[in-house]
């Protein structure tokens, strides 16, 4: 089996990755807190090699919900990217983000989702919107390329001009199932 | 053994243009019994976060000092942020702990410290090189110069005794407490920019 086919990554030529960054440098995004996801890895790199971008692996995801409610108080705009698992270690912590009406968008690469091989991501995967807007997120989605752009962009909007966290869930049509090189 | 209530006056003596976040529970209501102000964050739920939240802000502020007041319990919560936080390494930001080995809040049940865990020793792991212990007065004064001084972050485990303190509340609505403390750094523009 390949490495690509192991880390489920997407299409080489697929450049939506690139339009999500291009998203973030509109948007005055200067911190970019994630636990890494192979389906964010063009985006992370691209955040890493901008030298105008705080980037900070965090050791879980919730983490990331708590940092970022700080850099809003410190007046800094900031995005959490994570994988659809990811999104079950924040759910009591977005009650910061409910309770101070501080923006927190979220970039949710899918799993358990469109094709799944593993069934360890089908109970999280299925549960990502439900849990989210039971937290008062407001949760897009995209599952072809060309929505990518704007659903990212609806979801940075909504949250620095209404006040609350948003998500972005990227559909894992976007990103190519996960095989263990059993296709 | 030192009295938390004794503790946080010390630290905050003279704060200057100090930001402080306090985890929640007992550390907010000792910040807000030593004097509520708009540079101050008391935090009522996210029990793990306070550390983070800090590292947020000392990111978006680097040439302010912030300090995260917080309780072992809370901490135990959220461990891998000592790990973040050491990775970033800001110069900016100091995290003490207050440690009364209780979950006080709840009753008095007993912390993982009260049997030997050693916050200090798993910051200094993590690579905040500045961690200590501080069991004495006489090691306040230093750590508060440290808080303002430092050129990497610093980590202090503050043994306190345990036992409740009267209840003296900050402010409980969010959004209040995040337009009050952004205006205090930002200006008004704190209310306007995107």
């Amino acid at each position: 089996m390949d490495r690509d086919a192991l880390e489920m990554r997407p299409d080489a030529a697929a450049d939506w990755p690139d339009r999500i960054f291009d998203i973030l440098k509109t948007h005055g995004i200067t911190q970019v807190a994630l636990v890494p996801d192979a389906g964010h890895a063009r985006l992370i790199r691209r955040c890493l090699a901008d030298p105008a971008m705080t980037v900070v692996t965090l050791t879980t995801e919730e983490e990331g919900v708590a940092m970022l409610v700080g850099s809003w108080l410190g007046g800094a705009k900031g995005v959490l990217l994570m994988q659809s698992s990811g999104v079950g270690n924040c759910i009591n912590m977005l009650s910061l983000a409910v309770l101070h009406r501080a923006p927190l968008p979220m970039v949710v690469t899918m799993r358990g989702d469109f094709g799944e091989f593993n069934p360890a991501q089908i109970p999280m995967g299925n549960a990502v919107q439900p849990t989210l807007e039971a937290m008062g997120t407001l949760v897009r989605r995209a599952d072809v390329p060309q929505d990518v752009p704007a659903v990212v962009d609806a979801v940075i909007r909504l949250a620095f001009n209404t006040y609350r966290p948003t998500a972005a869930l990227l559909g894992q049509r976007l990103i190519g199932a996960k095989t263990f090189g059993k296709d | 053994m030192l009295d938390r209530r004794e503790v946080v006056p010390a630290l905050l003596k003279d704060r200057g243009d100090l930001l402080v976040v306090a985890g929640l529970g007992a550390s907010a209501w000792d910040i807000t019994e030593a004097g509520d102000c708009p540079q101050n964050f008391p935090l009522w739920g996210g029990m793990g976060g306070a550390a983070m939240l800090g590292l947020g802000l000392a990111l978006a502020q680097p040439q302010r000092r912030v300090l995260v007041i917080t309780g072992d319990g809370e901490m135990l919560m959220g461990l891998g942020a000592l790990c973040t936080i050491a990775v970033k390494k800001p110069a900016n930001l100091s995290v003490v702990v207050l440690d009364n080995e209780h979950y006080s809040e709840t009753g008095g049940q007993e912390t993982a410290t009260r049997h030997g865990v050693d916050l200090a020793a798993i910051a200094r792991g993590a690579g905040i090189a500045d961690s200590r212990v501080v069991h004495g007065a006489q090691e306040l004064g230093p750590l508060r110069e440290a808080i303002h001084a430092a050129s990497a972050p610093v980590f202090a485990n503050v043994k306190v005794a345990p036992g409740n303190h009267p209840l003296v509340l900050p402010p409980r609505e969010g959004a209040y407490l995040t337009a009050r403390f952004r205006e205090a750094v930002l200006g008004p523009a704190a209310h306007h920019q995107l």
